[in-house]
Parts: C-alpha cells; structure tokens; sequence
C-alpha cells in the first residue's frame, strides 16, 4: 500500500483472495532461472522516472475550431514501471505518447524525464507504433540497427547488439528477410526488438498489438512481460482493451473523453505471470470497463454528431 | 571469438523459451511461394514470340499481295534491309548517339530541377500555392508549343531543342515528386526522429529512401515525356539524329526509312523503360512487397 500512496485518488484492487503460491511462480530472469517475474521495485516517494506536469494540449481542426485534446494532465510514472493508458478513440492517449516522445510539443505544462525537460526527441524515449512503424526499404536486421546507427555506435557493436535483441525476440533467422514477408506478430516483435536495441530507458507503446489476431497477442503478451522483467524498462502502454491493459499493467490509467484528462487511476495488485483469460484480470477489468463505458457513450455521441453535421 | 561465447550464454538463457519459440513459429510463419515464376515466364514470353510472328506474318502478306503500291506500304523485308544498311553505314549509330546525348543532358537537367522545384514546392505552402497551380496548368501545354518561343530566344541551336525537352519534362518530374512528398505517410518521418534521425541524416536515410517509389514513377514520366518531346523537337529543328533521320525519310519519299526509323524510335523507347525503369520498380517491389504507384 506504500507504493500508491503518493498517488492521489488511486484506487487499490487487490485480488478478491489473496494467492501467495502464484507469487513464486519461476519464471525466466536475466540473472537466474528462478527469479520471480515480478521486478523488486523500491519507489522513493516523489521520484519519477517521467514526470508529466500540468500538460494541455491544443489545437486547431480543419473547420477553425478549437480543440483541446489533452487538459492538464499530472502523471508520474516510476522507474521501472508498468503503466497502462486507456481511453475512448479519440481520448489524445496516443498524442499524449508523442508528447512525451516530444514527436509534438504541447501548448503549456512541461515534461520531465529523470528531472530533465524533454525538449527534442531523444533514443532514451523510444515509440513503438500499432503498425507500419517498420521502414519496408530496410531489412529485418538493418531496421533494428537504425538507431544504433543513428546514435553513432560502432559497426561491431551494432551487430552484436542486433544480433542479442533479434534473439531476445526469437527472430535471429529472419535478420535478412524483408518487413513485408513476415506477418504482423513478426512485425511488432521487430519493431519491439529496434526499440530495445537503442537501449531507452522508456518504451512507449501506441495499441502495439491491436492490429493482431487473439492467439499471436497472447504470445506478444507474455513475450513483453518477460522482456519488461529482463530489461527492467519503463513502460507506457497505450490500448483501447481493458483487459490487456489490466494484464499487463502495474498501473491502469484511465482517460476520458474531450478533452482528455486523467480520470481515474487503479493499481493492479494482481500476481504476475497473469493470463487474459484469469478471472482476477477479468473482474479487475469489469471495474475499470464501468468507468470506461461512460467515456465510450460520450466518445460515440460525438461520432454520430460528427456524422450528422457532416 | 569473444561475441560468439556471449551468442552462446545467451543461447542458453533462453533455451527455456523453447516452448513459446515452437508456438511463435507455428503461428506466425511466412507464406511458402507456390507456383514456379520460371514457368510463367516461359508462358509468356512463348506468347509474346507467337504474337510478334503474327504480325510480322500479316504485315509481309499483305505486302505480298500488293494491294497498296511498295513506295507506300514497304514490305517487312525492304525494311529490315534499310535498318541493316543504316548500321552498316553508321548514320543510324551517329543518329541515335546524338538523340541520346540530347536525352541525357536535357533530362538530367530536368531531373535535377525537377526534384529541387518539386521537394521546394511540397515543403512551402505559399509555393505550393502560387508556382504548384501555375506548374499543373504549363503541364497542359504540349511541349511542342514550346519550339517557336525556343527558335526566337537561342535560334536554331542545340540550345534550343534542350529548352524543349526540358520544358517537356521538367514539370512531369516536379509534379511527380511533390505528390510523392506529399503522399509519403506521416509514420516513418516519425520513427524516424524517433530513432534519433533529424536534418540531413533524417532526409538521406528515411525520407529519401521512403519516397523511392514515388521518384522512380516520376522519372519514369519525366522520361517518357522528354523523349516525345526531343523526337518532335528533332524534326522540326532538322539537326542531326532520330528526328531528322525520319524527316529524310519523308524528303527522299522512302517509306521504308520512314518505318525503320519508326522502328528505331519505338525500340529505344521500350528498351529504356524495361531495362532501366521496370528493372527499378521490380526491385523496389521485391524489396517493400508492394506494388509502387503507377
């Protein structure tokens, strides 16, 4: 209960019986075999890895009305953290990545990142898009030393590094095949390994896997938690789906709908490796989907006004 | 040595993923090509050689029957003779090495201008909306238009006909890669910067690569329209090459020059096209596994 303590209107979902067993499931670890897949996170209160401060956003829409997309938003995520965002379509989650990635600049509020405002893109903040991130003129292997390559690393560093994170991502025998001839769970497990490889301190990733079929996002799933555990990264996840949302997150973030603001916060006290089909995970994702729903109504009245006028 | 003991720990720390490996690979395998493209081609190039014969059949027949006087309706091999003798002589050669040299310096220049008005067009909105429009509405112009403006700027010169093929070309090219620049999706400028890409290195290594489709269907226009314009240039301008050679053909009233250099003029059209832009489009598709546009 320490961890969340400093996060304000937090609300706590613990599992309806605790189960300590599934606490000490094994599970794959950088040092040993048996290391938990939960990381040992110590929070000092008030340090941030990212620290969101008062962030609005916004802007101008084709018809010369003003929008404001994202409406002082507060947010600290902690290092190492697993935090989740879901929203309507519609909600500015997304743009609220490409903030951070500084792939926009917002109107007012400022952005930190270890203390340090974030001004221009850096590779300490890697995005990794729902689809076509991928450069198609590139092989496998070049794609994912793009921005070693752009960092100015070394030839013999880079392969190295290409060849340890395409392993990480079981793709080692398609480091010279070409984007278009792997399918799309291959795809993001390239994109996730170019990601890795310029070694950030933050992953954002934007509905990376919502472009996918069921099974191939269950496997990505369990393939992120146990890289998230192994590299200890940061990560801000993007998704419309709950659930995947409260699978994988240490924290779900829930947005609402124009102008987006943070609306409610839960902490997943769920025991980790969890699984999409858990009953835990669906009864947490039941209680964040209430307060969900809500926003959906308003985001889809919005659409059929659009549709209306239009 | 030292990468490769790394490569191995590494190996092994993951040997317990074996399960999830199976399950990726069962899932998420690339498509097996299916038929064999040896054999399609074969097909169609078998198909193409029993066209050709056909045509070459009906043109030499109906010159056998001589329903039309030889002097207007020549026969296959009338021509051929003309084609061989025009080799053997040379004029053809120098004819055709000075056509190419015209194409080569008219439009590379308006290749290279093409590309600089058309990345300066697309990346200015006041450009875009002032030169873009005047651009789209000279491109209704055919580039013939353009020969008296020439004669009475540089008279009859070299000069003058490279002004045509320039004008004729220039803004094909530059319409091509504005559209190009603007078309090109949003997402890679992004994983671009992203990935720490910005200024020069931005445009060489992601832009630029980005927008290869575009460019080659734009050269590949520009190409098309400089080389109609050069031939119509060339026979208005009567200085040695393909354009003149055929306008002999007319003074000397000798169709069968007339054709052969018709001929001529249809083959290095085709060839350069196969040989040079749908060689560049069969790799771009290869490589993206998507057809370019156009």
């Amino acid at each position: 209960m320490t961890a969340n303590a400093n996060v304000a209107n937090s609300v706590p979902l613990l599992p309806a019986e605790p189960r300590n067993a599934s606490r000490s499931i094994p599970a794959r670890g950088r040092s040993n075999g048996h290391a938990a897949i939960v990381p040992i996170r110590n929070f000092e209160s008030g340090a941030a890895k990212v620290w969101l401060q008062d962030v609005s956003l916004r802007y101008k829409t084709e018809t010369g009305a003003e929008l404001l997309a994202l409406d002082r938003i507060d947010l600290k995520v902690r290092q190492g953290e697993f935090l989740c965002i879901v929203g309507p379509s519609g909600c500015g989650k997304s743009t609220l990545l490409h903030l951070i990635a500084a792939l926009q600049k917002p109107t007012s509020g400022s952005i930190r990142v270890d203390d340090e405002y974030v001004t221009a893109p850096g590779t300490d903040r890697i995005l990794i898009f729902q689809e076509h991130g991928l450069f198609p003129w590139l092989t496998v292997g070049e794609n994912v030393e793009f921005g070693m390559k752009m960092k100015g690393l070394s030839r013999s560093e880079r392969d190295e590094r290409t060849r340890y994170y395409l392993r990480l991502v079981h793709l080692s025998q398609f480091k010279d095949s070409r984007p278009h001839q792997l399918s799309g769970g291959m795809r993001q497990r390239v994109a996730l390994a170019r990601a890795l490889a310029t070694e950030p301190d933050v992953l954002l990733m934007d509905e990376p896997f919502a472009a996918l079929d069921a099974q191939t996002r269950d496997l990505l799933h369990d393939e992120l938690e146990r890289i998230w555990a192994e590299t200890g990264r940061t990560i801000i996840f993007v998704t419309h789906n709950v659930r995947e949302a409260v699978r994988l997150g240490d924290r779900v973030v829930l947005m609402s709908f124009r102008p987006g603001r943070i609306k409610r916060e839960f902490e997943v006290q769920l025991p980790r490796p969890r699984h999409l089909e858990e009953v835990d995970v669906a009864r947490t994702a039941r209680e964040v989907l209430d307060d969900l729903r809500d926003e959906i109504n308003k985001s889809l009245e919005a659409e059929y006004a659009d549709e209306n006028r239009g | 040595m030292k990468t490769v003991a790394s490569d191995v720990e590494k190996t092994s720390l993951y040997a317990s993923d074996s399960g999830i490996q199976a399950k990726l690979a069962s899932t998420s395998a690339p498509a097996a090509p299916t038929s064999s493209p040896l054999h399609k081609t074969l097909r169609k190039v078998a198909r193409q050689v029993i066209f050709y014969a056909a045509v070459l059949g009906i043109w030499a027949l109906l010159a056998k029957l001589r329903i039309w006087p030889p002097y207007l309706f020549p026969a296959p091999w009338s021509v051929g003779e003309v084609l061989w003798d025009g080799f053997k002589d040379h004029s053809f050669w120098i004819g055709i090495a000075a056509t190419m040299k015209r194409m080569l310096i008219g439009y590379g220049l308006s290749v290279v201008l093409g590309m600089i008005l058309g990345l300066a067009v697309a990346s200015n909105k006041f450009l875009e909306e002032t030169l873009g429009g005047l651009m789209v509405s000279l491109q209704s112009l055919p580039s013939i238009c353009w020969v008296p403006l020439a004669i009475l700027w540089f008279g009859l010169s070299e000069k003058a006909i490279l002004f045509v093929v320039l004008m004729g070309s220039l803004l094909s090219v530059t319409i091509a890669m504005e559209d190009g620049r603007k078309q090109l999706p949003k997402i890679y400028s992004m994983a671009g910067r992203n990935l720490g890409a910005r200024g020069f290195r931005l445009f060489w290594y992601v832009l630029l690569p980005a927008s290869l489709p575009y460019i080659v269907s734009g050269l590949k226009q520009g190409w098309a329209f400089a080389w109609r314009s050069l031939i119509q240039a060339e026979m208005i301008f009567l200085t040695l090459g393909l354009g003149q050679l055929l306008m002999a053909g007319r003074d000397l009233n000798d169709m069968n020059q007339v054709i052969a250099v018709m001929i001529l003029i249809i083959a290095l059209g085709y060839l350069v096209d196969r040989l040079v832009f749908r060689t560049a489009e069969r790799i771009l598709q290869n490589r993206w596994g998507l057809a370019p546009s156009i």
